[in-house]
């Protein structure tokens, strides 16, 4: 059994004996095959005997011993198995003479790696995010860690994409000061907003509201319908605010400046009041703090246009 | 009152249909290998979606393709080396026609999304079944006219076709397991790692044993028949065989190095994935050694070409599948391209020419008539295959590497290199590369379509194929 992994592999003994005997057994029974039909070779100009038996007309064997380079490469893979088995774990529970397990090597791999990146970038933890945003060397492992970490949502250049923020324009929905930003990738968050369209009054009642809150943004709307929206919003404003810009303490997202992520047409904002929206980012508290300081520095950097 | 003649119907019935799936299930691969390129290429098309199609497309050519390639070819090699014929006719039919079902369930329900997940076993509970009851029929018709044969000993061949009907039994009822929740929805019977053991127990013997053992049924008679020549060696068939047989059953857990897997269930699958290079050349041997003496036929005749080509790839892929089992290369190459590559070596190389070569020779047979309508387009057709294969597993060779090498870079600082999103860019040189070769070896399918079209057309079937009364030693 490996340290730290809190189930054994077998249940009882018997079956690490089963297993043992099994796999010893497996290998000196395909020893036995090779062996029980090694025979002697030809001699030079010996023609190896045709066997009498004769199918379908004319399909007839030959009986050529085993080739020599062939019977010599089995008996190499069945040595080679057979050590293989005293070093490394493979017979039961029996660790194997080097003690090697797949958990420690790859421990090992992962400690020579931290050290590395401990090394190279626990220092900045001392810098300010600020000052670290305008660090080009800093900025490069920052841009690779959002490479690894962040750009499967976020996009490579960080510009987002369709239901995933953009984190270049400077239009934050919780907060674009660095140690908000660093708060959120730490943290994480969900956001979500209920489907409406009951209390807006169905299909029409939305395309109302969504027609005021262009009219609010500046949009191109139809002025009726917004007209008529304006007191259906009143459901709206307790989170989006009389003038909806919202509010960022608490992720209530400003839906008159910003370009929303799910879109600005009239169809989206419909969309998103019948049936909901649903936000959030997974919380990355697993990265360790010297990696959540330089990313956030490096989103900073990129709201910074840097 | 004992048969005078053979059963060709039902040979003749899976001959043709291993043509038509090949087209269908290769026609699929070109499209999943272009949707790689260009992801829209089918509109949004639900049905027709990536996730869909893969499944599609390997169950069309290893079960519908490949399947019938083994039903042809094992009914009519039991017939013939057994000198009887078939111990039933109907349930030859049953055979014939419940495969066909199968294949055509299949291929509606995974295009509706209708699927349990484990890969080579998608289809759902009912299918499952219903393959079960038509492969027990086939066991029966196999080896009931294996035991009312005329000859005395049991030809080679059959060994490894009855090798393959027994396992491949044993491997679908266990792996397919499950709990049904509705007519088209079922849980596994097994559960976390287990289910996962169980499932690659099954995945890579269904290699071993599906697009292994029974094609090297194929070549033990359609080879030296085709050559004039004597099996190499009997000793050798016989140690191969055994070996090949009791060492293929532990490999599966290379499927799954790395894993949760216990590590001692790990080294098992790559050492017994490492001895397995010994018995599976064994088979190499003794299919490419039979032609000595007969070399020169290979210059000029093309079903000859295939043969011992797809015996080539298959010697080349049965050593490329044990050195990715190690583990340390394993490390590198699993998840990548490479396995990609590796499948269709054994896929395209192996299991694809063997049956093509086998079905030149065949098809003649069963419509009256000495040899194909056009000799020349079988040779173009091998070009094309062959090189077809060869862009395909080089770029995959290149595209997996390239991958393996991406995804574990790392920089001064302990940060990863490359970002997933590089790795996958770096990839469309390949996939292009690969699309063509798959694109040539599709079209030579076209080409041997033609060409059996054109030889049934000149050729009269043949239901009248006598018994020799005489029976050799």
């Amino acid at each position: 059994m490996i340290e730290g992994y809190a189930v054994p592999d077998f249940v009882s003994d018997f079956w690490h004996w089963w297993i043992a005997a099994l796999t010893i057994g497996g290998i000196l029974f395909t020893l036995w095959v090779v062996v029980s039909q090694t025979t002697r070779r030809l001699a030079p100009g010996e023609q190896a005997e045709v066997m009498e038996h004769r199918w379908d007309g004319d399909l007839q064997e030959y009986n050529n011993p085993l080739p020599r380079w062939w019977l010599y490469l089995f008996y190499f893979l069945i040595a080679f198995s057979a050590v293989y088995l005293v070093l490394y774990p493979g017979l039961g529970k029996f660790q194997g003479a080097w003690n090697w397990s797949s958990a420690s090597q790859w421990q090992q791999e992962k400690a020579r790696l931290d050290a590395k990146f401990d090394e190279a970038i626990k220092p900045y933890l001392q810098v300010d995010l600020n000052s670290l945003a305008s660090d080009a060397k800093a900025m490069q492992s920052g841009k690779r860690l959002f490479l690894t970490y962040c750009s499967q949502c976020h996009g490579s250049d960080g510009k987002g994409s369709k239901d995933f923020p953009n984190l270049t324009d400077q239009e934050w929905l919780w907060g674009g000061e660095p140690e908000r930003i660093k708060a959120s990738i730490t943290n994480g968050f969900t956001a979500e907003m209920p489907p409406l369209g009951d209390a807006v009054g169905g299909e029409q009642g939305a395309r109302e509201v969504a027609n005021y809150v262009l009219a609010m943004a500046g949009r191109p709307h139809d002025a009726a319908l917004a007209a008529a929206g304006k007191d259906k919003y009143a459901v709206c404003a307790g989170c989006h605010g009389e003038d909806g810009k919202g509010n960022a303490d608490a992720g209530f997202p400003n839906i008159v400046d910003a370009p929303s992520r799910f879109g600005n047409s009239e169809a989206a904002i419909v969309e998103g009041i019948l049936k909901g929206r649903k936000g959030g980012m997974p919380s990355q508290a697993h990265l360790g703090e010297a990696k959540i300081h330089l990313l956030a520095a490096y989103v900073l950097s990129l709201s910074k246009g840097q | 009152m004992e048969a005078t003649t053979y059963n060709y119907k039902v040979v003749r019935q899976f001959a043709i249909m291993t043509v038509v799936w090949g087209i269908v299930g290769m026609l699929v691969g070109v499209i999943i290998a272009a949707q790689l390129i260009w992801p829209d290429i089918t509109y949004g098309i639900e049905w027709l979606s990536y996730g869909r199609l893969r499944p599609l497309h390997t169950n069309a050519v290893i079960f519908a393709f490949g399947g019938c390639a083994l039903f042809a070819t094992s009914l009519y090699v039991v017939q013939r080396t057994c000198q009887a014929r078939l111990i039933s006719d109907g349930l030859a039919s049953f055979v014939f026609w419940g495969w066909q079902l199968i294949i055509v369930l299949a291929a509606v329900t995974l295009v509706l999304g209708i699927t349990s997940g484990k890969e080579y076993a998608e289809l759902e509970w009912p299918i499952d079944i219903l393959i079960a009851v038509v492969w027990v029929a086939y066991a029966v018709l196999f080896f009931g006219t294996i035991v009312k044969r005329k000859t005395k000993y049991i030809y080679v061949a059959n060994w490894f076709y009855g090798a393959f009907i027994i396992t491949v039994a044993l491997l679908h009822i266990v792996n397919s397991m499950a709990f049904p929740v509705s007519w088209l929805k079922s849980y596994s019977m097994y559960a976390g790692v287990q289910d996962a053991m169980v499932q690659w127990w099954y995945g890579h013997n269904a290699v071993g044993f599906f697009l292994t053992t029974a094609f090297l049924g194929m070549m033990y008679y359609f080879v030296p028949k085709q050559a004039g020549r004597p099996i190499y060696s009997y000793r050798l068939s016989i140690v191969h065989f055994w070996a090949l047989n009791f060492i293929y059953m532990w490999a599966g857990p290379h499927h799954l190095l790395y894993t949760a897997l216990p590590d001692w269930t790990q080294s098992l699958g790559m050492l017994f994935s490492l001895m397995l290079i010994a018995p599976s050349w064994g088979g190499m041997i003794n299919g490419i050694m039979t032609l000595s003496g007969a070399w020169h036929k290979l210059r000029t005749d093309p079903i000859l070409k295939f043969l011992i080509t797809a015996l080539s790839f298959y010697g080349m892929s049965t050593f490329e599948g044990p050195m990715m089992s190690v583990k340390t290369v394993n490390a590198l190459s699993h998840y990548t391209e490479w396995t990609i590559g590796h499948v269709h070596s054994g896929a395209l190389g192996w299991v694809a020419m063997i049956s093509i070569g086998s079905l030149y020779y065949l098809i003649p047979r069963l419509f009256g008539r000495e040899e194909m309508w056009s000799v020349r387009l079988i040779n173009v057709h091998f070009w094309w295959s062959t090189i077809g294969v060869v862009l395909y597993i080089a770029s995959m060779w290149i595209a997996g590497v390239a991958q393996g090498l991406m995804w574990r870079a790392t920089n001064e600082d302990g940060t990863l290199t490359y970002s997933f999103a590089q790795s996958v860019n770096a990839m469309y040189p390949f996939y292009t590369i690969r699309l063509i070769g798959g694109a040539m070896f599709f079209a030579g399918m076209l080409l041997m379509a033609y060409n059996v079209w054109k030889t049934v057309a000149a050729g009269r079937v043949v239901n009248d194929a006598r018994i020799p009364e005489t029976v050799h030693a």
